[in-house]
């Protein structure tokens, strides 16, 4: 049983205890305690099922390679599935849950997967859609939804909030183990600015546990030291709880700070993004032991030697009484020692080299642990448990020389240095046969924008693996990096280690060598995705020799494990069985982030208020309090109508439309592009961007045109006014400002850049405001300070004046048929000249309309509107806007374009008006079908409706719509498709459904 | 994430600053222009393998277009210039033969 | 006109940093040859100062000038005598090629200021506004999450920011959120 000892334990502070509850049952830890070591000290050793078999699960390692205990943390608005246990800091009244299992822990139902092992073999999921479809329904689909996913997805508001931060520096150095602070200091001192990150909450990694004698005193005393001497650099900055995620183009790197989760109820962001521009990058990632391959190496209390070290070490957590070790290398001999100092029983190290090991061994030796060389673990006995273990020879089958009772084992089968983030960006990897391990190959890093590497391994994370090795090579990196970004400063003395020779590794990749199928059924590779060494070798059986094939085909080191386990030893497994050298068989993509991050730091801000911009007119708020119903346009938010008391929206449109053609009604159309375009080859320029004559237009004058892009297709239009010779004002449609501005730069930046123009966006300088309907101009008479009188402003002329005091430029322009003006002021009396018109306009019953009773009355009267009657692929002559079309230029952007066979086919849909014979309204793009069907059995069409509304004032459905040859065919009835099957029978006529003559607005 | 240095207000940026304007140095063909070369101009494009030559524009930032030669392989940036000129110039050349020698993109190497 | 409001109508709020909006303030957008006499003849007269330099902003006496890119220059002055200052700037351009527009009111200023101003900033823009970086007189344009923005740096420490009206909510949320007690970074050194 895992318990707390009585002493010990050089992170936990034992005179603050923690609350904390798992599964609702109440548990005691320390403050400095991770979850997983408080729940080790709990006495709760099994904390999950697996994914697929739903087996027991309990703690493996200590770290971020933890693979089984993902908890449920949190709740409500906090509540997160997927968390490890292991980087979770304790704080007090914690609570976690565990996952995959129902319905509870000790009895899960979904074990009967275990059971059915032999029916879920690898490529499981693949096999199944080839059964029946049948099969597939009543009987994989249940298993597999009940046994997929892991934690249970939020289901409320996330609480916190988050945010990024923009960083740059000269180095980034990820990892704060003793070779990240070495280096770090190397390149602190060369004069670089340093930015050390390291994901736990403390300093110096593996090295305090480890041991060793670095410059006369303990490798954890030197971190102490090394950490002291960088703060005080004041050109490195120093972040514990942030996570080197990704390494990406150029030398971006993300950092992923937990600002809060150790301590929730603080104010502030709970995670921060760092979006950090790096010169050069220093991985001092570590290294991460690997797992031994033998049967029953997942049943709870069979962990890394090195995380039982940890736990037992940093916690003063001991995972078990009596620990068998098993191991192929030296350094699980510092486990069976730490467990024998600790007071604990090592019954057995069993040590899969025939030689044995080193110094180490004789170290255990001398404390009086028994050390079986050539020997290794046949079997694990225990369910939710380990009991015991039987032993046989490493070179053997498997056959039992020996049981011996413990209830915990540690198992160490080397190490692999933490390539992840060297391999995000393109670094490659070296095989080490020593090691037997892949490594960064120093010759093939990533590259930056000047083609040099810009990530450069040290330490473990490079391969070097002992601490003489590891510091060397760290100050190394560290003095690289800063010369490499330009520093030159001074020199760090690589400094003194004591030589702690180790005997070599050996390989192993399958214990015993000779496992038969029964224990390599029990053998799991990766335990978060339930591999195990049969499921690799029937896929290599069944033909997946890429070990990216492989990896798909198994699930091996997918989800959040990205490999950090299962990885070389599922690559070994794969090898073998391909008899194909390791190096050769190579490895799977590492991709970022290295471990999981919050969605909400990849939000960062952009949330409730902020998760957009909305754009709003300074008559925005007076909306609002009218309480309008508001459309998006863009990111414009453009009131679509103003409901009163209990109306619907629909009896709003129709009161609008009705007062506005009564009486009066006005628009905010300060949303409408407006672009200066000014200089002697403005003109010039403006006949290129329209399609109609602008050069003649006279000043004073509006004129309404159209804008086509190369390709020749209709992309925006508006009313051009020209304001004197050589300036005009363009207005564009509400989406189209930026889109124009930044089109009309284009051109003038990259081909006319010879031409003398100059261009400004001044959408938001004016507020501008439609007054329109019959009473329109006795309003503005009534304001007073102009002459709007029709001898003194004819129909698309404009004037700048006062009105009612106030300075007004006044288009008297219209797209609703009415007699209508557009009224420019300054924004910033907008909301003043507004409230002026209301109050004046009260005695003519002025009312506010939308861009639904705007949309309406456009359509009445014919008018088009882009993205309504286009959609980039409609050309003005398919509008009838054939009149917009200047024959005498002899260019504009688009002409070419239309003269192409297809534009100038007589057999292109063409814009008509549709009225159906039942006076019901036609629904939005519905089709006009066509006799016969196509090649892919669907009604041929004829036509599509691009507009279609009630209108009120003319009491019945009018649409307008795309129709094969439509101006031809004046008269035709065609059937218009509805969703319901069935069709609705429509009269081609004019679009122009009001007031054709345009006597309404002619006055 | 590319960094892009823009040769107009000299800001080195992230690609978040930018805005990608596709092929450079089209040539355009207008009214009278064949049918061949109006469709060379308006839908044909170089799609290399390395050495590649691009419109860009500093679009949160000082609004002007810009050239960049870049390697499509390893992003590698040779050089930003002048969108303002119809080859690139011989600076940015000399900088892409260095890392690529024997280089050819079009009619220009 | 006594009723003009800026966009906010000066709106504050404080944690690490405290976030003003300006107020009404006079800009005057100018474009021309900015190597040219003329342009520096109406810089001149419009607002009393030099024209500046590549990404930098110069006081003036009667307000300041700011390089927005290699043909258009910010003029900033009071809000009552933009219109003045747009009839001088345009009086000294004479017949020269160039455009002078007044946008005072198509945007909204921000003062951040406070030992956190520097974050604020660095959360929203991928800039460096280290104090080496981002000197008093720096003026950049960039993006302030998801809108452009022009910033530049004080004299006092303060740095500035301007956007487009229409989204001067947005972007004081975005300051206010970004400022909240709590979101200390300690990155910059003072």
């Amino acid at each position: 049983m895992s318990t707390r000892l009585s002493s010990g334990g050089r992170l936990v502070n034992r005179g603050k205890a923690v609350e904390f509850t798992f599964n609702g049952r109440r548990l005691k830890g320390y403050e400095g305690d991770t979850l997983a070591s408080a729940l080790l000290a709990g006495g709760q050793m099994m904390v999950g099922r697996s994914f697929k078999y739903h087996r027991p699960r309990g703690l493996v390692a200590s770290g971020a390679e933890e693979p089984n205990a993902l908890v449920n943390l949190g709740e409500g608005g906090r509540f997160e599935p997927n968390q490890r246990a292991t980087t979770t800091e304790l704080f007090d009244g914690l609570t976690c849950t565990s996952q995959n299992h129902w319905p509870s822990l000790e009895f899960d139902i979904g074990a009967i997967n275990n059971k059915l092992a032999r029916v879920l073999p690898a490529g499981f999921y693949y096999k199944t859609f080839m059964a029946p479809r049948a099969a597939w329904k009543y009987l994989f689909e249940p298993i597999v939804r009940h046994s997929a996913g892991l934690g249970r997805a939020p289901k409320d508001r996330d609480a916190d909030r988050y945010e990024h931060f923009y960083a740059f520096v000269d180095v980034v150095v990820i990892g704060g183990g003793i070779a990240g602070l070495q280096a770090a200091k190397a390149a602190g001192a060369g004069g670089a600015k340093v930015l050390l990150m390291e994901q736990t909450p403390h300093w110096g990694g593996r090295a305090p546990v480890d041991g060793g004698e670095v410059g006369g005193m303990a490798a954890g005393d030197h971190v102490t030291t090394l950490v002291n001497d960088l703060k005080a650099m004041p050109n490195v900055t120093m972040r514990t709880r942030m996570m080197g995620a990704g390494v990406y183009d150029h030398g971006y790197v993300l950092g992923y700070e937990r600002v809060r989760d150790h301590a929730p109820d603080t104010p502030g962001p709970r995670h921060r993004l760092w979006r950090i521009r790096a010169g050069r990058i220093v991985t001092a990632t570590g290294a991460i032991e690997r797992p031994l391959s033998f049967a029953g190496n997942d049943v709870p209390g069979v962990m890394l030697a090195s995380a039982m070290r940890d736990y037992l070490v940093d916690y003063g957590v001991s995972p078990g009484d009596r620990t068998v070790v098993v191991t192929n290398n030296d350094d699980a001999y510092r486990t069976a020692i730490a467990l024998k100092h600790a007071g604990l029983e090592v019954p057995v190290v069993l040590d899969a080299r025939a030689a044995g090991g080193g110094a180490l061994a004789e170290e255990a030796r001398g404390l009086g642990i028994r050390v079986a060389t050539g020997k290794g673990i046949a079997k694990v006995k225990g369910g939710k448990r380990v009991t015991g273990v039987s032993i046989c020879l490493q070179e053997g089958e498997g056959a039992a020389l020996e049981e011996i009772k413990c209830d915990a084992v540690a198992m160490s089968g080397g190490w692999s240095p933490v390539v992840h983030l060297w391999s995000h960006c393109g670094g490659k990897l070296i095989w080490d046969d020593m090691q037997a391990h892949f490594r960064p190959d120093a010759d093939r890093p990533p590259l930056g924008a000047d083609g040099a590497g810009f990530v450069i391994a040290a330490g473990a994370g490079n391969g070097a693996m002992d601490l003489r090795a590891i510091l060397a090579d760290a100050t190394g990196a560290g003095t690289a990096a800063a010369q490499e970004t330009g520093h030159a400063g001074g020199e760090t003395p690589v400094p003194e280690v004591a030589a702690q020779p180790e005997a070599a590794m050996m390989p192993v990749w399958l214990m015993p060598q000779g496992a038969g199928p029964d224990l390599r059924m029990k053998a799991w590779l990766d335990y978060q995705n339930d591999v195990k060494v049969s499921d690799v070798m029937l896929a290599a059986q069944e033909g997946y020799e890429s070990v990216e094939h492989t990896k798909r085909y198994t699930t091996l080191g997918m989800a959040t494990d990205q490999g950090k386990l299962s990885n070389i030893n599922g690559l070994a497994t794969l090898a073998s069985q391909l008899n194909a050298p390791i190096p050769s068989v190579g490895t799977t993509t590492f991709r970022p982030p290295y471990t999981p991050i919050s969605m909400g730091a990849i939000a960062g801000e952009a949330r409730a208020e902020v998760f957009q911009p909305l754009r709003r007119t300074p008559i925005h708020d007076w909306h609002e309090a009218q309480g309008a119903h508001f459309e998006p346009v863009g990111q414009w938010r453009r009131p679509y109508c103003f409901p009163r008391g209990g109306e619907s929206h629909a009896e709003a449109v129709r009161r609008e439309i009705d007062q506005t053609r009564g009486s009066l009604g006005i628009l905010d159309a300060s949303t409408l592009g407006k672009i200066i375009v000014t200089g002697p080859d403005a003109p010039k320029f403006m006949d290129m961007l329209y399609t109609n004559m602008m050069s003649s237009l006279k000043p004073g004058k509006c004129r309404y045109g159209l804008m086509c892009n190369e390709n020749g297709f209709l992309m925006d239009d508006g009313v051009v006014a020209r304001l004197d010779e050589e300036t005009f004002l363009v207005h564009t449609t509400t989406g189209g400002a930026e889109h124009i501005h930044g089109h009309m730069e284009e051109w003038l930046q990259t081909e006319w850049w010879d031409w003398k123009v100059y261009t400004a966006n001044v959408t938001e300088q004016f507020v501008q405001i439609g007054v329109v309907g019959p009473n329109a101009r006795k309003l503005l008479d009534k304001l007073g300070g102009m002459d709007v009188s029709k001898e003194a402003m004819a129909f698309m002329e404009w004037k700048d004046g006062t009105l009612g005091g106030f300075d007004a430029r006044v288009f008297r322009i219209s797209f609703s048929g009415e007699l209508s003006f557009e009224i420019a002021v300054a924004a910033s009396v907008g909301r003043a000249f507004w409230d002026t018109l209301l109050e004046a306009g009260e005695e003519f019953g002025i009312t506010p309309y939308g861009t639904e009773a705007l949309h309406v009355m456009r359509a009445e009267k014919g008018f088009i509107m882009i993205g309504d009657e286009t959609d980039g692929t409609v050309i003005p002559q398919d509008l009838g806007l054939g009149w917009a079309i200047s024959k005498k230029k002899e260019d504009y952007l688009g002409k070419r374009a239309q003269t192409r066979p297809h534009m100038a086919d007589p057999e292109r849909w063409k814009l008509v008006g549709l009225e159906t014979l039942d006076g019901s309204v036609i629904p939005d793009g519905a089709y006009a079908v066509a006799g016969g069907h196509n090649a892919n059995g669907q009604r041929s069409t004829q036509g599509r409706v691009t507009s279609t509304y009630h209108s009120p004032t003319l009491g019945r459905g009018i649409a307008m719509a795309l129709v094969h040859r439509g101006p031809d065919r004046m008269g035709e009835v065609i059937e218009i498709a509805k969703l319901d099957g069935s069709t609705v029978s429509a009269k081609i006529v004019s679009p122009v459904f009001y007031d054709p003559e345009g006597e309404k607005q002619n006055v | 994430m590319l960094i892009l240095t823009c040769p107009y207000c000299g800001v080195k940026g992230e690609e978040t600053e930018f805005h990608s304007g596709g092929e450079a140095h089209l040539k355009r063909f207008g009214p009278g222009s064949s049918d061949a070369d109006f469709e060379q101009y308006l839908f044909m494009r170089e799609n290399p393998k390395g050495v590649h030559l691009e419109r860009w524009r500093h679009a949160n930032g000082c609004g002007k277009w810009f050239h960049a030669a870049r390697c499509t392989v390893t992003l590698e940036v040779f050089g930003t210039y002048s969108a303002q000129t119809t080859e690139p110039p011989q600076h940015i050349r000399d900088a892409i033969s260095a890392r690529r020698p024997g280089w050819t993109w079009r009619e220009f190497s | 006109m006594s009723e003009a409001v800026s966009a906010l109508n000066a709106a504050t709020a404080s944690g690490v940093a405290t976030v003003e909006e300006v107020g009404l303030r006079g800009m005057i957008t100018l474009r021309g040859d900015l190597s040219g006499k003329a342009v520096a003849a109406a810089v001149k007269a419009a607002v009393g100062a030099g024209v500046p330099d590549v990404r930098r902003i110069v006081q003036g006496d009667q307000g300041a000038a700011a390089w927005m890119s290699p043909d258009e220059l910010l003029l900033l002055t009071g809000y009552d005598r933009a219109a003045e200052a747009v009839a001088a700037a345009q009086d000294a351009m004479g017949t020269a090629h160039g455009l002078v527009v007044n946008v005072s009111d198509a945007r909204a200023g921000f003062r951040v200021s406070g030992g956190g101003a520097r974050e604020v900033l660095g959360k929203l823009s991928p800039v460096d506004f280290s104090a080496e970086a981002f000197g008093a007189g720096q003026f950049r344009r960039s993006r302030l999450a998801q809108v452009p923005a022009a910033i530049w740096a004080n004299e006092n420490g303060s740095l500035e920011v301007i956007c487009f009206r229409s989204v001067a909510q947005y972007v004081f949320d975005l300051l206010r959120v970004s400022g909240e007690t709590g979101g200390e970074v300690g990155f910059y050194r003072a």
